[in-house]
């Protein structure tokens, strides 16, 4: 057997050769060919749209191929539903649980094909087996638990428990950092060595490189359906990376605008209610502050409570030293605040309604003539807002749910910037976005603070945080554990605020 | 980036087709019953047709509202009943003038809509529940108050709005409806509420963030539902010279079925005023064809039925069709 990449052919257990998937007007993937060595850990890397999840859904038996095939353990294979993958020893771990919540734990690793003994599940054996699988990878997990009691890091780990039980050799992993926090990375990375370690396969997909850094031994890098290169990743740079996969080169990351901090705008004190406890802070024109910690740290929380979409028990806010009290979320944009919502699809937006008309919706006066909606202002705003944010579409017309990640993205900020806050905050504004979107997106942040509005920015991710804020408050536990200047960011140093 | 503003033009009639897809499966209908069924294609039965839909079309504007804002109100054939008694005892019973008697009549289905709205708002009871509670409210205080007897001596000052003619052409019923349609769309397309409705439908949790008082408009909409049983209920009193307790009973469903044929979304936010009236229009056009070639009446509604469902598929389908392109 013959191969390019200079794997022993015996070590080879996925070999995908020429896969063409095309979709009507795309061409979604594109003679792509790939080895990936048994026992190895590799990394699938490229932006939205780059074709990753068309060869998971392909490897995993959710699309037919139009061309090409693929050899897992030295044979052809043929794979037409998920579970002709998952007998071969082939299963994902999807970004999105695919659990039932309703049962347990056990139940759920053995779903579908529960342990039976003369026609009745037999549940003692089903415990058993399933307590070994967990405890064999060293982890603590009562396996009578209801899965809807359980975290997202331990609702993945019963994932990768199904997949083990269907004697799986290779597993797929599709972002499965996006929602964990620090500490529960850390779980997941000692239990991908631990499946190695076993001699089993794990193709590891995510945003961040510095996971792929940590955790891979090998990378692939796919753009517009292409293969690009297949390197160790031993010895590569993290730049070279996201050079091949943009095509281009990202001079600058995080483009840091000069801006010029002014007065304070927004001051917060002593915020308190359910979720948080006693949160002050306060940010100035000019000034990008960022907000770090784990996921469920209060960041959220504590912004909601600002916008007046959660309430608060106790606390004072003041905008340009005059104390205000919201009632609703009506009250806080009338004091141009604005709240870009971490969820864009659940929060940010309308899925089902237009560009223009999302574009249009925080405040329609801005459409109406005499107190009715204007379609020729309206088209008139979407239209301006579209170009100043270079918006990927053909028409203002076009649904939201149709775009891509990182246009929707950049619809919810055109949809606030409509309205021209003074006072905008960001909640995880590049999740689940492709890189030539977030450079984008920093872009308009600097660009914000430097017409001097307050901006206050919540992301999970580290050196973004560092790269675009001025200062940044962490949170840990409902409460601020600190915050530092610009000259005196450090991951270390965040991370150590971050946990307890 | 706005590229292909030429295109826009066929585009257009592209738009309008798949807003009102309804208009393919009417023509159908007309062509069919034309050729199969004799008497079918006259003025008079045409008229017949849109008086006999004016009813539930009126009160499928009330349920438009709810489906867009996300909800289903089962109470509004139930309401179209108590309101029409409310009316009716009104004029006849309490000797009150016939607008007064009406405006009773509205106070009541506000009441009951206001009662069901803020159920479902500050008590979050799923709509199912409430609407369906009020639903055997409304209709258990029909038999109540009239002791299960109709409510006759209708003044004949009220007879002209549910049996008179404008012109000698056109029956009254059917010129409110077009009144109430030419209104609804309009505040639908061009007001500041008519376009909170749709956000509210699409995704209350973006809408309230968007500063939209989610609470205000669902109530509002609930409202309207009110509004709408009430003036159905006048018609149908005035119409059948009497107040029936049982009168209404299914229109709900029937007003779903029409908003459904009209291209409103169940999923709520989506639909366009103007489909509901082609919908409605549809389902006349379907029973009076099969009246006049004798369809039994009990197979005209398994008919409706499998209309129902097929409508709905393809909603369903369209929508994870939507879904789907990306």
């Amino acid at each position: 057997m013959e191969n390019n990449s200079g794997i022993p052919a015996a070590e080879v257990i996925l070999d995908i050769r020429g896969l063409t998937k095309v979709f009507p007007g795309v061409k979604a993937l594109d003679d792509v060919s790939l080895q990936v060595r048994r026992g190895s850990v590799h990394a699938l890397i490229g932006e939205n749209g780059a074709g990753k999840s068309t060869l998971i859904k392909i490897l995993s038996g959710v699309y037919q191929a139009t061309s090409g095939e693929f050899w897992f353990k030295g044979q052809k294979v043929h794979v037409e539903k998920p579970l002709d993958a998952q007998r071969l020893g082939l299963s994902v771990v999807h970004q999105e649980i695919k659990l039932v919540e309703t049962l347990s734990v056990a139940e759920n690793i053995f779903l579908g094909r529960p342990q039976c003994k003369s026609g009745l599940i037999n549940w003692g054996a089903m415990r058993r087996e399933a307590r070994r699988m967990v405890e064999d990878l060293n982890i603590k997990l009562d396996v009578d638990m209801e899965v809807s009691r359980l975290s997202i890091a331990q609702k993945q780990i019963v994932e990768i428990c199904k997949a083990l039980s269907f004697n799986a050799e290779l597993i797929i992993m599709d972002e499965p950092s996006a929602t964990l926090t620090e500490n529960e990375l850390e779980c997941l990375f000692d239990i991908i060595a631990r499946l190695r370690s076993k001699g089993i396969t794990v193709i590891y997909i995510s945003h961040r490189m510095e996971e792929i850094f940590k955790v891979a031994d090998s990378v692939s890098v796919l753009r517009d359906g292409k293969h690009i290169q297949t390197m160790p990743v031993a010895g590569i740079e993290r730049s070279q990376l996201i050079s091949l996969m943009v095509g281009r080169e990202i001079g600058n990351e995080y483009p840091k605008l000069p801006a010029r901090i002014g007065e304070v705008a927004l001051r917060a004190e002593h915020l308190t209610n359910r979720k948080i406890h006693d949160v002050s802070f306060e940010v100035r024109h000019g000034e990008i502050l960022g907000f770090a910690g784990l996921v469920g740290a209060g960041r959220t929380e504590t912004v909601r409570a600002v916008f007046a979409a959660d309430s608060l028990t106790e606390g004072s806010l003041y905008i340009n030293g005059t104390p205000v009290k919201f009632h609703s979320v009506r009250d806080a944009i009338r004091h141009r605040i604005a709240l870009i919502p971490e969820d864009r699809k659940e929060q940010g937006l309308v899925l089902g309604m237009s560009i223009k008309q999302n574009i249009s919706m925080v405040d329609l006066n801005n459409v109406c003539v005499n107190g009715l909606l204007s379609g020729r202002k309206e088209q008139q705003l979407s239209i301006e807002m579209i170009e100043k944010l270079s918006i990927a579409t053909p028409s203002e017309e076009k649904e939201v749910r149709q775009l891509s990640g990182g246009n929707q993205q950049k619809v919810v900020l055109a949809k606030w910037l409509a309205v021209d806050s003074d006072i905008v905050i960001l909640d995880e504004p590049t999740r689940g976005i492709d890189v030539g979107a977030k450079a984008e997106i920093y872009r308009l942040i600097g660009m914000l603070a430097q017409q001097g509005k307050a901006v206050i920015m919540i992301s999970s991710d580290m050196p973004e945080l560092i790269g675009v804020c001025d200062r940044i408050c962490v949170m840990r536990e409902g409460t601020i554990s600190g915050s530092m200047d610009r000259e005196h960011f450090s991951q270390e140093a965040i991370l150590d605020l971050a946990v307890s | 980036m706005v590229q292909n503003k030429a295109r826009s033009g066929h585009l257009t009639l592209l738009h309008f087709f798949s807003d009102y897809v309804i208009i393919v499966p009417i023509l159908l209908l007309i062509v069919i019953w034309t050729i199969i069924a004799p008497n079918f294609l006259t003025y008079n039965n045409f008229m017949n047709v849109l008086r006999q839909v004016s009813m539930v079309a009126i009160l499928a504007a009330g349920q438009y509202f709810m489906i867009c804002t996300g909800y289903i109100d089962f109470a509004l054939g139930a309401l179209v009943g108590l309101c029409g008694i409310i009316f009716a005892k009104a004029m006849v019973d309490w000797s009150l003038a016939p607008g007064l008697a009406a405006v009773v009549a509205l106070m009541v289905g506000l009441l009951c809509e206001l009662v069901s709205g803020t159920l479902v708002t500050n008590f979050q009871l799923p709509a199912f529940v409430a609407t369906l509670g009020m639903m055997y409210i409304g209709r258990g205080l029909c038999y109540v108050i009239t002791n299960s007897y109709p409510i006759s001596k209708i003044p004949a000052s009220v007879a002209w709005i549910g049996r008179g003619y404008i012109a000698n052409a056109i029956p009254w019923p059917v010129a409110i409806m077009i009144g109430v349609y030419v209104i609804v769309t309009f505040v639908s397309k061009k007001t500041k509420f008519g376009r909170f409705v749709y956000a509210t439908g699409g995704n209350r949790e973006a809408a309230h963030l968007s500063g939209i008082n989610v609470n205000l408009i669902t109530k509002c909409s609930f409202l309207l539902g009110g509004l709408f049983s009430t003036l159905t209920a006048i018609i149908l009193v005035s119409r059948l010279n009497s107040g029936q307790p049982s009168a209404g009973t299914g229109y709900e469903f029937q007003a779903v079925i029409a908003c459904v044929m009209g291209g409103v979304s169940l999923a709520g936010g989506k639909g366009k005023a103007p489909g509901v009236i082609l919908g409605a229009i549809f389902v006349g056009l379907l029973t009076n064809g099969m009246t006049l070639i004798n369809v039994d009446s009990n197979w005209q509604q398994v008919v409706q039925g499998v209309v129902l469902i097929l409508a709905i598929t393809f909603d369903v389908y369209k929508q994870r069709r939507q879904a789907s392109t990306r």
